[in-house]
């Protein structure tokens, strides 16, 4: 089972952060930075982090996410102590300030608690494996660097060598610019996986949430054989500020949202939060029939374990146990 | 050709100190002449040292030059009996992807560019060398012909970033660049990307996921455009020469970090200085890397391309 209590809510208002509803641990009220309603914290937590009034989906963390999607103690972390080491020597020097980019890495372990933008292992859902990699925007706006594109990449691998379906949750700002070109060809790697996963015809479904931009879009974010958005999130390659300054215009109400990016034919459908895991279980059914009994052969472990037992460990086919 | 870039406002003198010698002809008086051979000795002295020396802002100045050579240009230096080939089939023929068959020393290739304008006109039509959905789309069709009847494939890579406008998101912007990447990596034959200029983002990786990639020597290729870097990390464009040299743009070191197979060389003073030596050059960089493609069984080209781009990354562990 997964273990959150080092996890403030989470779920930062688009609109500026002084909003900021993700209120520290105790706080007994949320704000719906949509509607301006204000949420009993329980009440809101109980309703998944969707406003009861608006149907807001307020961000998850990577973890929350995957409480929310997989069968409760079948999520086996892979790579988690990977970090990213600032292969650039990236440094943002202006007459005011210097931001080294090791430093900015440093803090964002700590404050955010996890290791990089991206969690990833295998889990099952309704007892059907899977593998997966879910991405967490607190991280440097879950920009995609050496590390994101690798634990990514490793997922699909896994997927391939355990014959199973993939499961991609994206939440991204793109491509993380302080690992230059190191993070673009990330995007390379990725969908070159995914061309391998489906040479060997195995399904990956791709979960856009809130934001889904730039190079992560570009890139496994819409390579989906099935590709499902939670509502209202903000899915587009450039960028509303970006598209709004090029064509010095202002965007429509709900451009580059999901209901968007659903009428344009970009994706397969919208799910609200609390239908994803019945949804992915369906899916999972349809498109790996045989997968049951590939749970019993090829996770056996998975399944039969304990939530955090300490016996995990030396069962877990040499990958890292969830945290 | 004239050198009009800021840093190379010591090399506008000395030409025109050579220009207004050499207009005199014949009439040249001795001491005249000397003047003239040791000005344009020092035009060459100074124009190695300075181009040896660029810093990463002011390649990317020559890299976006706008006399420097574009596809079409390499084209027709290159490349016989080019047959271009329009659409994608679904929607329009996008214009700053120029793409269709040719001779390339006797064997046919498929050729997919990026291409700019020279002035505002052409570049209205080309719309600046930043495709929209259906440039990659036609890319990705004339890939997929190019597997079919064997051809090998070159791009010419050369565009700020794909154009980022609110139809380009209705049409799928990032799904065509995303398909591109998806069916570069598996395609059946031989593939050389060069970036000849500006690789900007996205845009310019949707042709550029290829068995080699090579730059020329003063070309430039980032993850944004140092302006979009500069103002999202340092919230200010005039930070643009910093955020080039922090993310090393310049094909030098991109090389050095082997991110990049091969540099190119350019004339002195840059491509856009000698047009036909630069289009020479690229070919034979172009066709040496086609042969030692070409021996290679297609099975093993595609398990390389593969790992070549598996093995991109740095990260470390923590305990």
């Amino acid at each position: 089972m997964v273990k959150e209590a080092a996890i403030p809510p989470t779920g930062q208002s688009s609109t500026g952060k002084d909003e900021r509803p993700g209120a520290p641990a105790g706080n007994l009220v949320v704000k719906c930075p949509k509607c301006r309603e204000i949420l009993l914290a329980r009440e809101w937590e109980k309703n998944l982090k969707v406003c009861s009034r608006c149907n807001f989906h307020f961000k998850l963390s990577a973890f929350e996410r995957i409480e929310l999607l997989v069968d409760p103690g079948s999520f086996v972390e892979t790579d988690g102590d990977m970090v990213s080491v600032d292969p650039l020597k990236f440094v943002t020097r202006t007459k005011d300030e210097v931001q080294f980019y090791a430093k900015k890495l440093e803090e964002e372990r700590q404050k955010v608690g996890l290791n990089e933008a991206v969690v990833s292992g295998y889990a099952t859902i309704e007892a059907l494996p899977l593998a997966l990699a879910v991405m967490d925007f607190r991280f440097i706006g879950g920009s995609m660097g050496s590390v994101v594109g690798e634990k990514i990449t490793r997922a699909i691998e896994l997927g391939i060598e355990k014959n199973i379906a993939v499961l991609i949750c994206s939440a991204s700002g793109g491509a993380r610019m302080q690992e230059g070109l190191y993070s673009l060809m990330q995007m390379a790697k990725a969908s070159a996986a995914l061309a391998k996963l489906g040479e060997a015809k195995l399904p990956y479904f791709s979960l856009l949430t809130d934001p889904t931009t730039g190079g992560v879009t570009a890139s496994f974010a819409m390579l989906g054989d099935v590709t499902i958005a939670e509502p209202g999130a903000l899915i587009c390659f450039a960028g509303p500020r970006v598209i709004e300054q090029n064509m010095h215009m202002k965007l429509p109400e709900g451009a580059v949202t999901s209901e968007f990016v659903l009428q344009h034919g970009m994706i397969d459908a919208i799910v609200h939060r609390r239908d994803l895991r019945s949804t992915f279980a369906r899916l999972l059914r349809l498109y790996t029939p045989n997968a049951a009994r590939q749970a019993e052969n090829l996770l056996p472990t998975t399944i039969k374990m304990e939530p955090n037992s300490a016996d995990r460990r030396g069962e877990s086919d040499g990958l890292r146990p969830g945290i | 050709m004239a050198y009009d870039l800021e840093f190379e406002k010591p090399l506008a003198e000395l030409e025109r100190k050579i220009t207004s010698l050499q207009r005199k002809g014949d009439h040249l008086k001795p001491n005249e002449h000397r003047q003239l051979q040791e000005a344009e000795r020092e035009l060459r002295h100074r124009t190695e040292e300075i181009y040896r020396n660029l810093t990463a802002w002011e390649t990317v100045q020559v890299a976006r030059h706008k006399d420097r050579p574009h596809a079409l240009d390499y084209i027709h230096l290159m490349c016989e009996d080019f047959f271009e080939l329009h659409g994608d089939r679904a929607f329009n023929d996008d214009h700053a992807i120029v793409a269709g068959t040719a001779k390339l020393d006797g064997e046919t290739v498929m050729l997919v560019c990026h291409q700019k304008g020279r002035d505002i006109k052409e570049n209205q039509f080309r719309n600046f060398g930043m495709p929209h959905p259906e440039g990659y789309r036609k890319a990705g069709r004339l890939m997929l012909q190019a597997e079919k009847f064997g051809f090998p494939i070159i791009c010419l890579i050369d565009t700020p970033a794909a154009f980022p406008g609110l139809e380009d998101e209705e049409r799928g912007q990032a799904e065509a660049i995303a398909s591109n990447l998806y069916l570069m990596a598996r395609l059946r034959v031989p593939s050389i990307g060069v970036v000849t200029g500006e690789g900007g983002s996205g845009g310019a990786l949707a042709i550029s996921v290829t068995d080699r990639l090579l730059m020329l020597e003063y070309a430039v290729y980032s993850v944004a455009p140092p302006e979009s870097a500069a103002s999202i990390l340092w919230r200010d464009k005039v930070y643009a020469p910093q955020a080039a040299e922090a993310m090393r743009v310049s094909a030098r070191e991109l090389k050095e970090i082997h991110l990049v197979d091969e540099l190119i060389p350019e004339p002195l003073g840059g491509a856009h200085h000698n047009h036909q030596l630069t289009a020479d050059n690229l070919k034979a960089a172009l066709l040496k890397n086609l042969a030692e493609l070409k021996k290679i069984p297609i099975d093993d080209l595609l398990e390389m391309r593969y790992q070549k781009y598996r093995l991109i990354g740095e990260y470390g562990r923590v305990s």
